[in-house]
């Protein structure tokens, strides 16, 4: 036995205490040192599922809900569930064939693995989720789950209440910190977007354990770090959806916009802009397609022309210089002027005027005579208390701009735009540093360089009606639930316009524009019993049509409030393109009044008056082409398909004969040789759809609502 | 009878027993802590012998049962049987090339019947240990001789071929055990320094630039003959030396490592040891893929399993998440979680603190161990205790390291904790064996 050996056990031991101090160091490190395997364990194990809430439900003035949630149906696969199904039935029941199927499910393996749930198809239509309710039971690995989606219950107010679409990686850019992600929904336009931060709630955060295939466990820790959700809070607006729908099917066929303002709170009774879209066309499962349409159609429908459209106000703005003339007294109202077709002031022969003879004030505002307010503007330029033109024009401006115009009145509206009343110093390039009124004469009659927004128009009426003051246009009065983010302040602050207009100012004008209905240009207009003040505006306008600057039809403008005394509502409207003034927008306008005041239109006249103007079609004849070229593009690349197609087919099958072809619709099969040459209809009148669930329609008529209802 | 029995639970070393007990309890509830789901009836499944913990459990009864036996025999039959054992081990191994059943890619199990398996190479731990105590403790041997030592080197040797060749490299690196036991009765301390430069100069190679290595060591031998330039100036056969060794590692760290790693390892194996150290081993220069690519294309591996593991232990924190609350654990995040990588369970369920009170029992369990064996007066026991102790210290050793990245991974389990009921009888068999023999130790066995 070699005793000599026993200091060995000593170091037998120092080696496995060595081992294990080393192995303990390693264990330090990788528990007590490093936080980042803690992180990776959380990426790994906890699933953060953000929990959403119903988004808010908007109201118009009636408290009817006008935008509101409904419960729609995905259907839902898990891939790895699925064997053993009848696939040919199923794809019968979704009008799919068996190779889609296949492709589809594929892809939902390539893009969220075989274990999980995935969306087969998403939004079913109401008869399809009928029919595949009564069936899932025989496809093992489907199932129906719910989800809220926005439905417009009226299908109206699309530009005004805007619509949700997924977030894109630019939306997350701008919103960093608001704590969106990849998926989400947010308002895009309208009051959905503008309410936003009000309308989506507060999301709560549910956290779950997962498995290495990402299959949910169970909840974490049981819940404590969850955070429930809290629901979007509903708005009242002051729209009035009768009237929307009213003015929406007036503007069927016509590009243009009505907005009424109800003059005592400001609140928006109507916004239309034409041609609009039936908004439930972009919440079901072929919203992408119908918004891609949407975003490309020539008549841009997406716009909304209340607010970020200007355009020249024309005479209507005539109000405007007939009140800031009145209140320097550079005219009185019984000054006169003689017109005898034309400016004479300034030797150009411009503007022309169309009644001619002597005007007083009041007979000028009724029979809207360019002269007279040429004449106005002038003088007001002219006056001997302003070193230059230059001041004058500043001067002029102040009093513009106290009612509203020139810059954003703060419409509770996403994309507002300002408007125009030109400085001086938006003429220098036109007409050098030196200026004189004779430059500026067009501004008298709301041509030239002046541009509003039709809610400016709007607001300048409900100002008139007010008799100097008014609060800032708005739709949404209250928020249910209280408004945290002083969204609303800003709509309670009553505001004035220059404190030196007196208000016997506001009643010659009114007197001109009760004139205006009671016997000046809009005569036609009247409504019975109730005293409405207006003002025409008939806009001259050109338009580049293959590189030459065109006249165009004119665009016709109309501003009013009724009744005179105790002003309800206070009106503007506009038809592009269309007709005088007098002609188109009036009488829509009156229509609009009417029905607000009396709830219904009165009379049989009247209500033909309201088919008359529904039938009426007044589509720019820019917009006219755009169309018609597109409808040929279209044509031509359906006719293409269709030859290649048929050519496939003889390859493929030789010895059939043509009747193989007239399985195609008989349309297409019709005209297949002559791809181009069917001409574009001069007018395209828009068939009348019936009303039917959206996601029904067929291609045909899916386009948009042109037809309001 | 009974006065026979009375000496014998006297004898027995019961602070073994007491950690033997601790440590299968620990390995029970580990494996609990794997297959734990909330919504089932925990008790239930623990009677009802369909879940890898109720096994476990059925195997501890077992291995109790078998305990029991070995502490009731005469310890003269371990020496008596030792050779005749080794040699049916050796037997069983050879049949697994002929009966042996595919699991997890190695040809080592021998199907018994009722589901269970056999790995014959675990029971060979045990004869090996036997038979090589049997070599030593011979009156003949004299272990300072080099002839006895190359013998008890080709006892330990054998089996751990025959593992090599079953795929099993895990189990054969674990006869190198046995170097311990033989370098505690006398094997020159030469070896073991030789055999740990070799492996410094492997793990070298593989961090560094191979020309860097090749300079640094150039410069090395250069340094060194500087220092001894006057005792270098009166014997050439220094100067040989040096040179010579320094010859031996450039050689090495040039050619002989790199044949390792394309010639004789699997191509996982290398891709294995390049990841502990952070690289990329390319599969293309490994001549047994190319011969293996014609047949199959083979996967390529990755270091999943090292990851998953370290982020489970290192979640774990200084106390733990808790008991049943490791999100890694629930969710399966680790592979062969309960198994080889049982470590990883508890390195998350009760964290640094959890780990370090762990290994403190494993480490008393070995160092109760050493001492036993010292306490020896012949030789059989000493040797046979010392191979127990090196056996667990290298499972123990190896398998922790391996979960928390410090080796790479080969497929032993974690003795007396990881599931499995050959693994599992194997220590319980090398401990109360040796148990049984220390109970005697007043004897001298031959």
């Amino acid at each position: 036995m070699p005793v000599f050996n026993q200091s060995r056990g000593r170091i037998v031991q120092i080696i496995f205490a060595v081992v294990f101090l080393v192995i303990i160091g390693q264990l330090i490190n990788l528990q007590l040192f490093s936080v980042k395997y803690k992180l990776a364990a959380e990426n790994n194990a906890i699933l953060r599922k953000v929990v959403y809430p119903d988004r808010g439900i908007i109201f118009d003035r009636k408290g009817r809900a006008i935008l509101e949630n409904t419960i729609s149906y995905d259907l839902v696969v898990i891939p790895s569930e699925t064997k053993g199904l009848d696939t040919a039935s199923l794809c019968g029941l979704l009008n799919i064939d068996t190779a889609e199927y296949k492709k589809r499910i594929r892809d939902l393996i390539f893009k969220n693995g075989y274990v999980k749930p995935s969306v087969f198809e998403p939004l079913l239509t109401n008869e399809m989720f009928a029919r595949l309710n009564e069936n899932i039971y025989k496809f093992p690995g489907f199932s129906l789950t719910e989800r809220s989606v926005r439905t417009y219950p009226y299908s109206a107010a699309g530009n005004v209440l805007g619509y949700i679409r997924e977030v894109d990686t630019a939306y997350l850019r701008v919103h960093k910190d608001e704590g969106y992600q990849m998926g989400d929904y947010a308002g895009m336009t309208g009051l959905e977007r503008y309410y936003e931060k009000v309308l989506m709630g507060q999301r709560g955060v549910k956290n779950f354990i997962r498995d290495n295939k990402s299959r949910i466990q169970g909840p974490y820790e049981n819940g404590i770090y969850d955070t429930a959700a809290v629901a979007g809070k509903n708005i009242h607006t002051s729209l009035d959806v009768e009237l929307q729908k009213l003015g929406e099917k007036l503007m069927t066929n016509k590009v243009g916009s009505i907005v009424a303002i109800d003059p005592k709170t400001g609140g928006i009774l109507c916004m239309v802009s034409a041609p609009t879209y039936n908004p439930n066309y972009l919440t079901g499962s072929q919203n992408k397609r119908h918004l891609a349409d949407l975003l490309l159609d020539p008549r841009l429908p997406l716009n909304n022309r209340g607010l970020t459209t200007r355009y020249a106000p024309g005479s209507t703005f005539k109000t405007v210089v007939g009140i800031i003339g009145l209140t320097e007294g550079v005219i009185d109202l019984n000054t006169t002027v003689v017109c005898p077709g034309y400016f004479t002031g300034c030797g150009t022969g411009k503007p022309k005027c169309l009644d001619k003879g002597v005007f007083q004030f009041t007979d000028a505002v009724a029979h809207s005579d360019n002269s007279y307010f040429s004449t106005v503007y002038k003088r007001f330029l002219e006056q001997n208390k302003f070193p230059s033109t230059d001041s004058a024009i500043g001067a002029f401006n102040v009093y513009a701009n106290s009612f509203g115009l020139g810059h954003k009145l703060g419409v509770d509206l996403p994309f507002e735009k300002s408007g125009l009343i030109p400085a001086a110093s938006n003429y220098y390039k036109e007409f050098g540093r030196k200026l004189f009124p004779c430059n500026l004469i067009s501004n008298a009659i709301g041509q030239g360089k002046v541009e509003t927004t039709l809610v400016q128009l709007a607001n300048v009426m409900a100002i008139i009606a007010n008799k100097g003051w008014y609060y800032t246009p708005h739709l949404v009065d209250s928020i249910e639930g209280g408004d945290d983010e002083g969204l609303l302040d800003e709509f309670k602050v009553k505001r004035h316009t220059d404190n030196r207009i007196p208000e016997s100012v506001f009643n010659s004008v009114q007197d001109g524009m009760q004139a205006v209905v009671e016997y000046g240009t809009a005569v036609r207009s009247r409504i019975p019993d109730i005293i409405m003040c207006g003002k025409t505006g008939t806009v001259e306008n050109y338009a580049k049509v293959n590189g030459v600057m065109k006249k165009q039809p004119d665009h016709s403008f109309f501003g009013a409030f009724a009744p005179r005394d105790n002003p309800r509502i206070a009106i503007a409207v506009i038809c592009e393109n269309s007709d005088q003034g007098a002609r188109v927008a009036a009488p829509i306008a009156s229509l609009i009044v009417e029905k607000y005041l009396r709830d219904s239109i009165k009379g049989k006249e009247r209500q033909d008056m309201v088919e008359e103007y529904t039938n009426r079609v007044y589509l720019p004849p820019v917009m006219r082409m755009a169309i018609a070229k597109q409808d040929s593009l279209r044509k031509l690349r359906e006719n293409q398909q269709l030859l290649e197609q048929k050519l496939n087919k003889k390859e493929s099958e030789e010895g059939t004969d043509e009747e193989s072809i007239g399985e195609e619709p008989a349309e297409q099969g019709a005209t297949p040789a002559a791809p181009v040459k069917k001409a574009p209809q001069p007018k395209p009148l828009p068939k009348k759809k019936p009303d039917t669930t959206p996601a029904a329609l067929t291609k045909d008529d899916r386009k948009y609502k042109r037809t309001a209802r | 009878m009974n006065n026979r029995n009375n000496t014998i639970s006297q004898g027995v070393d019961w602070t073994i027993i007491w950690l033997y007990a601790i440590l299968v309890s620990i390995g029970i509830l580990c494996i609990f802590m794997v297959e734990y789901r909330i919504d089932s009836n925990w008790l239930q499944s623990f009677l009802g012998g369909k879940t890898n913990y109720s096994k476990q459990l059925i195997f501890a009864g077992v291995c109790a049962i078998v305990a029991t036996f070995i502490l009731l025999t005469d310890s003269k039959l371990f020496t008596a049987f030792a050779n005749l054992l080794y040699a049916f081990g050796i037997l069983l191994m050879l049949a697994t090339f002929v009966l042996g059943k595919n699991i997890n890619g190695s040809k080592s199990w021998i199907p018994i019947g009722g589901g269970f398996n056999l790995q014959p190479a675990e029971l060979c731990k045990i004869f090996t240990a036997l038979a090589l105590a049997k070599f030593i403790s011979r009156q003949e041997t004299d272990f300072s001789k080099l002839r006895s030592q190359l013998i008890a080197g080709l006892i330990a040797a054998t089996p751990a071929l025959l593992s090599i060749l079953q795929h099993e490299l895990g189990l054969a690196l674990v006869y190198s055990a046995f170097l311990v036991a033989m370098y505690r009765e006398g094997l020159p301390a030469q070896i073991p320094i030789v055999g740990s430069s070799f492996a410094i100069l492997v793990v070298a190679t593989l961090i560094l630039d191979p020309n860097v290595l090749a300079i640094s060591l150039t410069v090395i031998a250069a340094l060194i003959l500087l220092l001894l330039r006057k005792q270098a100036k009166k014997s050439k056969r220094l100067m040989v030396l040096v040179v010579g060794i320094w010859l031996l590692c450039v050689g090495t760290q040039r050619f002989v490592v790199p044949y390792i790693f394309n010639n004789v390892l699997e191509c996982y194996q290398s891709t294995r040891i390049y990841s502990m150290v952070g690289k990329e081993y390319d599969c293309s220069q490994n001549k047994k893929s190319e011969r293996k690519a014609g047949e199959k294309a083979a996967r390529k591996p990755d270091d999943y399993n090292v990851r998953q593991s370290k982020i489970a232990i290192g979640s774990g924190g200084l106390t733990g998440r808790g008991f049943l609350k490791g999100t890694q654990t629930r969710g399966k995040y680790v592979p062969e979680q309960h198994t080889d990588f049982i470590f990883t369970s508890l390195g998350e369920a009760f964290g640094f603190v959890g780990c370090f009170v762990f290994l403190c029992i494993y480490l008393f369990l070995l160092f109760r161990i050493v001492k036993i064996a010292e306490r020896q007066r012949s030789t059989f026991s000493r040797v046979y205790a010392y191979s127990v102790a090196s056996i667990l210290f290298f499972h123990i050793a190896v398998n922790v390291s391996m979960t928390i990245g410090l080796f790479p991974i080969v497929g032993i389990p974690l003795p007396l904790i990881s599931y499995g009921g050959s693994s599992l009888l194997t220590f319980t068999i090398l401990i109360f064996v040796l148990l049984r023999l220390d109970a005697d130790r007043q004897m001298v066995l031959r």
